[in-house]
């Protein structure tokens, strides 16, 4: 089962080596990552998208919570969440049709057109990352770059220090 | 007044009240060891190799309750200590090793000596800090200490560049403020809730075993233990690692369960209704086959790791907190309790429980019987041992059987005074261990119990204990073979011995012992067995190695059956099952 996990972790050198490491040393594993800082910038915030039974998760959890960097852990999933992701590609323009223009329109998008090249930022808030790819066709995208899935609760709730 | 990075280092370790530093000298902790030279506070220990280090450092914080701490150099000094920190690692040993590093500007250019000791330690440290200026290191020396020994403990790094210890350039010494950190809160005092959830339970259980680990040791939960089952009155089982916790001369007690555990102790937790973890975690020399452990047993479990409860068995009532405190709060509630255990079910469980006892327990007057036979049984000399110690030694061991046989018939009634490597299984351990013990009691007996092939992995130790005059005994258990990995060739390999023995090539010990200035003996006879004991503990200032020629075919029982098996099902002996 798929789950998002939010970690808040201090913005110490080797913090993050430490989180990642973790996820291979115990055996899960990682969908996605995406962490950046936050606010006064001492410490950041990551959501790492992983699979796991609830007994996986909850050690996942769990384990995460005992690193010392570690201030918070979420596991989003519990409730519900939005997980949003920035999905970049880049077409050479001759490709770049009427076709993929209608498909891509559909989303919320940002585009910057070269005369050589057109660059789509989508933010993609149904993970359907693979059947968009599919529709576009895999041979028609040049460049292709994901942010990671970013989570967030839908409701109240936050992530808070 | 100000100091180098490498005085204020010395400065806040006498803060932290540190009398010992385990350590081996190499470039990059030089002005480190020129500043231990020029204090009187700690004292520097030269180990030969620097995983001993790591292990009486280890050793010395396992007897004491106190962090142990170690100095390296960087490369492979510091890769030497990585065995000894995985040791601590696993068996949530407070160590706070300090390895220097390459200059700062040199860092990442694989110069001489380099090796990122961050990254190489990183899974097996609670914690680690690469300096970052010479200034922080007094603080980062608090809080690795506040680290190691709080919450679970563990083993933390503190990587120092050369230069931030430059004598070249000097800082104020402040003492820092008590560490803060807002990400680390260990928890101590448990959930009452929980407190009552579980005191009803086991009031309410009829068939209730007390399983007891390293953690209650650590808790200084013993005397709280005992209080606890003077109400209860029901059968206590310790982990390797809990042994001596609960006292051993109690008729109460039913031994080490697990892998090698008694068949009382196994019985018991298989057939228990209601099984109280204490600082135990339930790892897989445990409970056999997960899903067939304790088939009818609620679990209750205490742990200041949350992440240790749930993890392999789940627990009915868990809860989160210092043993000690938790031990604490349960008697309370026990005693206001209305709810009274059911002293006429707990005697019928007893009885069921001595029954169990007398039909495959471990025999403890093997000694008495076995003095005619032609060679020395290796539990024999474990029996021995405790006679001639009087039970009060503090015992180290490597790992195997040897370890297994002490564990089994050497009666622990106190914590703290069975020092080995549980988790990681790390041979070579003992000896250095045992000069760690030595040091910090040094009136009080030290033994090394060993095997002829752990002994090897770290016997450069002997060297050290004759510069710092530690007289500890050392008892080589010498069955001219990989006893354990013997034992499992012998039932799963058809008796293929594949790299367990040595064909002639051991060492003469005794020789070997006398070339490192020390006393060695032989002994080959069972009628010499006792003697021999006497004689070399009589020798009050000298270490003597006692080399003890073993029968070769014994293996340990009893031993549970894998895979698929539950904790009842065990070998008893070599052709028997339960």
């Amino acid at each position: 089962m798929k789950r998002t996990i939010s970690i808040l972790i201090e913005n110490k050198p080797g913090a993050l080596a430490r989180a990642v490491g973790l996820f291979h040393q115990r055996g899960y594993n990682i969908e996605s990552l995406n962490v950046a800082p936050l606010t006064d910038g001492t410490y950041s915030r990551m959501t790492v998208i992983t699979k796991g039974t609830e007994n996986v998760v909850e050690q996942i959890t769990k384990q995460i919570n005992k690193l010392i960097d570690v201030i918070k852990v979420s596991d989003l999933s519990e409730g519900e969440h939005h997980e949003i992701e920035l999905i970049i590609f880049k077409f050479i323009k001759s490709k770049y049709n009427t076709r993929i223009q209608k498909i891509l329109r559909k989303k919320k998008i940002s585009v910057i057109e070269r005369s050589d090249v057109v660059t789509v930022a989508i933010i993609d808030e149904n993970s359907d990352f693979d059947s968009l790819v599919k529709s576009i066709g895999k041979n028609n995208i040049h460049e292709i770059v994901r942010s990671g899935g970013v989570g967030i609760h839908e409701t109240e709730k936050n992530l808070n220090l | 007044m100000k100091y180098s990075g490498g005085e204020l280092l010395l400065k806040a370790l006498k803060d932290e009240g540190v009398k010992f530093i385990f350590g081996y000298p190499g470039g990059a902790a030089l002005h480190i060891y020129d500043a231990i030279f020029r204090q009187k506070y700690v004292d520097h220990i030269l180990v030969r190799h620097e995983q001993g280090a790591t292990h009486a450092a280890d050793g010395y914080s396992r007897a004491t309750g106190k962090p142990g701490v170690v100095l390296v150099t960087s490369g492979p000094g510091a890769t030497n200590a990585i065995t000894g920190l995985a040791t601590a690692f696993m068996d949530s040993i407070p160590l706070v090793v300090i390895s220097g590093q390459v200059q700062s500007h040199l860092i990442g250019t694989d110069s001489f000596q380099e090796t990122d000791m961050i990254g190489v330690s990183r899974p097996i440290v609670k914690h680690s800090y690469l300096v970052q200026s010479a200034e922080e290191i007094p603080s980062i020396v608090q809080e690795a200490f506040y680290i190691a020994q709080t919450g679970r403990p563990g083993p933390v790094v503190i990587d120092i560049p050369k230069d931030k210890t430059d004598p070249l350039h000097k800082y104020k010494y402040k003492k820092p403020a008590k560490p803060y950190l807002r990400s680390y809160q260990p928890k101590i005092k448990p959930h009452p809730g929980q407190i009552k959830k579980a005191a009803k339970a086991i009031l309410s259980s009829e068939r209730p075993v007390i399983y007891a680990g390293g953690g209650a040791i650590y808790s200084n939960a013993a005397k709280e233990l005992s209080e606890l089952n003077k109400i209860l009155k029901v059968p206590v089982t310790n982990t390797l690692m809990g042994l001596g916790v609960y006292p051993a001369k109690n008729k109460l007690f039913l031994g080490m369960l697990g892998m090698h555990g008694t068949y009382q102790a196994n019985m018991a937790m298989h057939n228990a209704d209601l099984i109280l973890a204490v600082g135990s975690r339930f790892d897989d020399r445990i409970t056999n086959t997960p899903s067939l452990f304790a088939p009818n047993a609620k679990i209750i479990h205490i742990d200041v790791d949350p992440a240790s409860i749930s993890k392999i068995i789940k627990a009915d009532i868990p809860i989160v907190g210092q043993v000690k405190d938790s031990l604490q709060a349960l008697i309370k509630e026990i005693k206001r309790s209305k709810i009274k255990i059911d002293t006429d079910a707990i005697d019928i469980w007893n009885i069921q429980i001595d029954k169990w006892r007398k039909k495959h327990g471990l025999d403890h007057d093997l000694y008495q019987k076995k003095l005619k036979s032609k060679m020395i049984m290796p539990q024999v000399v474990v029996q021995e041992l405790y006679n001639v110690t009087k039970g009060n030694a503090y015992v180290t061991s490597d790992v195997g059987q040897h370890q297994m046989f002490v564990a089994q018939y050497y009666h622990f009634n106190k914590p703290r005074r069975w020092i080995n490597s549980g988790g990681l299984g790390t041979m070579g351990f003992g000896l250095p261990a045992a000069l760690g013990v030595k040091l910090a009691f040094p009136k009080q007996e030290v033994v090394c119990v060993t095997g002829e092939g752990s002994i090897q992995m770290c016997i450069q130790e002997l060297s050290t204990c004759l510069q710092y005059g530690l007289p500890i005994k050392v008892v080589n258990i010498n069955n001219e073979a990989l006893g354990m990995v013997r034992q499992w060739q012998d039932m799963n390999y058809g008796g293929r011995h594949s790299a367990s023995t040595y064909q002639n090539s051991l060492p003469d010990f005794v020789k070997l012992t006398e070339s490192y200035g020390h006393v060695g003996l032989k002994v080959t006879k069972p009628s010499n067995l006792r003697k021999t004991l006497e004689k070399s503990f009589a020798m009050k200032d000298k270490l003597v190695f006692i080399d003890v020629l073993v029968d070769p075919n014994e293996h340990v029982y009893p031993m549970l059956v894998a895979p698929n098996g539950s904790m009842k099902d065990m070998w008893l002996s070599k052709n028997k099952k339960t």
